[in-house]
């Protein structure tokens, strides 16, 4: 591999020190300090129509500003969902609407000079309420008579196979190869259903937002998101204004792993300042964060899998419905994932068939959460190869041996692309030796009531979204020859404005140091769909090269003017432009300040990217658990994971994310669940009703990489964000089978399951 | 309700209403490492201490710190970017949403306990969640600080 200065390199994040030191660096610590503080009202049906509604008693409340209802906002309907445009997710939502569609849809806006006001008006505030018959029930929604969006001015911009009228947020058919046939000549095929839960991204940082008008009288919005571009485009449509009038700007966010991919609440702060112009902020409670947000789809996964007798593999099929509530943001391109991604580990089968369908109900609108729809079909794909693997009586890793996708095939399920880079065969075996397989599967039990074992899980992800997802970066270069390195893809906390710096020193062969970069303003940042979809270091970071490259050559050009040598005949070595044919150089400082006097050839340059493939990382995940034979409570012991992400560009930050997605993993196998009441109530409201893992759930965690080489890539890079939270579910789940035998196949893998099983099993 | 406390070292005296949330007075004075992740005490973003002993500040009123003293990352700066540096080395800071409280909670541990194991450290930190790093990283920046507090104080 080629010895790169900084790529490759653990460095320190550039943000390190603020964080570790408490700096005021987020957005409601930046909020101005005159800000009206928002709450909404909220549905506490899950299905009704407003009948009559009085705010007359709540609007003396003294210090309230203002209360909007429905009758306030303008009727043009809008996609919260952070996608380019035209969006695949439909235009289903208005600010505030009369029909209320689940418990915690708002129902009216109010804006006060004290949060104590704004909640003193919010109880004053009299509705009516025609309640609605709610439809929970997502394997019934499809066709039924209760209709989530009756509205005449529901819109689907892209042929998703949406229709409103049956409830329908996106269906699909894709195939390949003869499906009956291949499944003819397996000697034995698994078909089982899988259920997994709407989960919470949880981040510590709760949705936030604040809004103020400039000197310009734009509308101003900074908020803790992933999509700064998209939340202007969303923010201008919901209001009915020209794009123009808005500016949003990220501060550092507190996590988002996909929440924060949606414009949650943007629009309710925009509004308020819109209407008052005064500034703004509203700052969700961690109630709201958990019961009117954007989590995870629950899916039903059926698969049917088939395999010869020497447990190779012909044929997979799978069926899948979504539950994208009762709003469909991300609805219609989650589901893909969920066959595109997990049949893909599978490519050398003959044939496949994936057909999804994503339906509406009235329980709060799924979204983004990293793995976007992948752990679905993970949790399910994987699960059915173990039980495949013990039907043959094979070993699980070795049926995965056989049948894995490897460099150079086609992923028919893929796309049709080619794995250019892939060493997911080497990582199923490093993992194998990290978990000790050989010796410790399939379990052992350890003569104190509890049973120890081992299970193992394979997944891969995308690194963008091909022909769609576009970055672009500015470079400039400053007085005495520092860089300012303009970023328009949101850091969440995953550090990527470190890894783009990275490479854009290694490409002008400079320390890290050398490269100031800036976050995100939408009116001075270049042009980024996002940081989402993992495509931040494969699409950005490529970039970042391009606009190297081309800065590289003004640098060149400018240093040659300035020895009055032809530019074909100078070289730059990031110190100094130097003549190749001749003792003579001008070092980067003094071309940077004579550029800054008398000069017509501005030092800029700016390149954006897009990709026509999204070369996946692979990775293998092997857990030892820990089975209690009278409780069923599962100890995580030793969670191993070899990841393929391509190059790796910091090896710190790298492995921090897939230890920090294995640990949301292990969550989402063990104990996050959303629940609702038979009327539709949200009752994981709390931290207390939502367990996410402690440090004391985790075990122990290792991590390696197996790099590959992604021609595509910046250095070879592939993605990394997401994949990492792939493997748990089913490793666990299959780890679970081995100690007892038990096959569970609906998440969260609990205690009562288990022991539920292995009674039943007696 | 009139209210005499130290912030910091700084004495502070001040009218607020007899419900006002500590987190809530203590962001007021500009304590703005002081974060709130949840309602219900469960997440220890919110730590601080008060006369030296970690405490969650959305839970415990702000009246039953009068005539006492609190201690915020603010007040903390040089330790903060002693073990920080430890955190960051290790990437493991990440979104540092939760960090002031965690080190808020680390400092108090490496003060109150002498060689804490792997398991003890654990024990002590079990309140503070972190959804980015997923533990390890932290727990091996802790374990680095801890023998490099050692190896100080044995080099004294
Ligand atoms: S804010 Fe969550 S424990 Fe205090
Ligand atoms: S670093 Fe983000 S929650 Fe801990």
């Amino acid at each position: 591999m080629t010895d790169y200065k900084s790529v490759s390199k653990p460095v320190r994040k550039k943000d390190a020190m603020a964080l570790v030191t408490g700096k005021p660096v987020y957005c409601d610590d930046l909020a101005p300090k005159d800000c009206l503080v928002i709450k909404l009202l909220r549905s506490p049906y899950a299905h009704a129509l407003i009948e009559d509604i009085n705010t007359s008693a709540a609007e003396k409340v003294s210090g309230i500003e203002a209360i909007y209802t429905y009758k306030d906002v303008p009727n043009n309907r809008f996609t919260t969902a952070g996608q380019t445009y035209p969006e695949a997710s439909p235009y289903d939502r208005l600010i505030l609407e009369k029909r209320l569609r689940y418990v915690g849809d708002p129902v009216a806006i109010v804006a006060g000079e004290s949060e104590k006001a704004a909640e003193k008006a919010l109880k004053l505030i009299k509705v009516k309420y025609k309640v609605l018959e709610p439809l929970l029930d997502f394997r019934k929604a499809k066709d039924n008579s209760i209709i989530v969006h009756p509205e005449d001015n529901w819109k689907a911009l892209c042929p998703v196979g949406a229709d409103n009228k049956r409830n329908l947020c996106a269906h699909e058919v894709s195939e390949n190869g003869d499906l009956e046939k291949a499944f003819s000549e397996c000697d034995a095929i698994v078909e089982e259903t899988y259920h997994t839960k709407a989960n919470q991204q949880a981040m510590m940082e709760t949705f936030r937002a604040y809004a103020s008008k400039d000197v310009y009288n734009r509308l101003t919005i900074v908020s803790a998101t992933q999509i700064t571009f998209h939340v202007r485009r969303i923010v201008a449509t919901a209001l009915g204004i020209p794009k123009a009038d808005v500016r949003v700007i990220k501060p550092r966010i507190g996590g988002g792993f996909g929440a924060k991919q949606t414009a949650v609440m943007e629009v309710y702060p925009a509004f308020v300042t819109y209407k008052t112009g005064k500034n703004s902020k509203l700052v969700f409670t961690r109630e709201e964060t958990q019961t009117a947000s954007s989590p995870r789809h629950e899916m039903e996964v059926k698969v049917r899998i088939g395999a010869t007798k020497d447990g190779i593999i012909k044929a997979l099929d799978m069926y899948s419905i979504s539950n994208t509530g009762a709003y469909g943001e991300h609805g219609p391109t989650t589901a893909g994932l969920t066959g595109h991604k997990a049949l893909a580990l599978y490519s050398r089968a003959e044939a496949y068939r994936f057909v999804y369908d994503v339906v509406y109900t009235n329980i709060m609108a799924a979204g983004a959460y990293r793995g976007y729809g992948a752990p679905q079909g993970i949790f399910a794909v994987e699960s059915a190869v173990d039980e495949l693997a013990h039907k043959l009586n094979m070993d699980p890793a070795k049926i995965r041996e056989i049948n894995i996708t490897k460099e150079g095939d086609i992923m028919p399920a893929y796309y049709n692309e080619p794995a250019n880079s892939c060493a997911l065969d080497r990582c199923l075996e490093k993992v194998k030796d990290m978990i000790d397989w050989d010796s410790k599967y399939p379990a052992r039990d350890m003569g104190n009531g509890k049973i120890r074992s081992v299970g193992m899980a394979l997944a891969l992800q995308g690194s963008c979204i091909s022909n769609l997802d576009v970055g672009s970066v500015a470079l400039k270069v400053n007085d005495d020859g520092f860089y300012s390195l303009m970023i328009g893809a949101s850091d969440m906390g995953t550090g990527c404005d470190t890894i783009l710096a990275q490479m854009a020193a290694d490409c002008m062969c400079c320390d890290v140091d050398n490269i100031v970069v800036q976050g995100v303003d939408t009116d001075s940042s270049p042009y980024d769909s996002g940081s989402y979809a993992s495509s931040t270091t494969y699409i950005t970071g490529m970039a970042v090269v391009k606009t190297c490259a081309s800065l590289t050559e003004k640098i060149k050009k400018y240093g040659a003017l300035l020895m009055g040598c032809d530019e074909k005949d100078v070289d730059f070595n990031g110190k100094e432009v130097y003549r190749i044919s001749a003792d003579e150089k001008i070092s980067l400082k003094d071309i940077a300040n004579s550029s800054m006097c008398n000069n017509s050839n501005a030092l800029y340059a700016s390149e954006g990217h897009a990709s026509p493939v999204s070369p996946p990382p692979f990775m293998a995940g092997a857990v030892e658990i820990e089975v209690d034979k009278e409780t069923g409570k599962v100890d995580i012991i030793d969670y191993k994971a070899a990841v393929d992400c391509g190059t790796v560009i910091n090896p710190n930050l790298a492995r921090v994310q897939t230890e920090g997605g294995i640990a949301q993993g292990i969550g989402m196998a063990l104990y996050e669940d959303i629940s609702y009441n038979e009327k539709g109530v949200c009752r994981s409201n709390s931290f207390m009703q939502y367990r996410i893992p402690t440090r004391q759930d985790v075990g122990r965690t290792e991590v390696d990489f197996e790099p590959s080489y992604e021609p595509t890539g910046p250095f070879g890079a592939k993605s990394i964000g997401e994949i990492v939270i792939n493997t748990p579910p089913p490793a666990i789940a299959n780890a679970v089978y081995n100690a007892t035998g038990v096959r569970i196949r609906e998440l969260p893998i609990t205690p009562e399951k288990i022991y539920k099983g292995m009674k039943d099993e007696d | 309700m009139e209210i005499k406390l130290w912030i910091n070292g700084k004495k502070i005296t001040d009218n607020v209403e007899p419900d006002m949330p500590m987190l809530e007075f203590l962001r007021d004075k500009g304590c703005y490492s002081v974060k709130r992740g949840c309602e219900t005490s469960g997440c220890g973003l919110c730590t601080v201490w008060l006369d030296g002993k970690p405490i969650l500040s959305c839970t415990v009123p702000l009246m039953r710190a009068n005539g006492r003293h609190i201690t915020t990352l603010e007040g903390l700066q040089e330790e903060a970017a002693e073990f920080g540096a430890f955190l960051a080395d290790e990437g493991a800071e990440q979104c540092g949403f939760c960090n002031p409280g965690f080190i808020m909670n680390v400092l108090a541990m490496a003060r109150e306990l002498d060689a804490p194991s792997e398991e003890d450290i654990k024990e002590y930190l079990s309140g503070n969640l972190c959804r980015c790093t997923g533990y390890m990283g932290q727990l091996r920046a802790v374990k680095k600080y801890i023998e490099h507090k050692k190896g100080a104080r044995s080099d004294d």
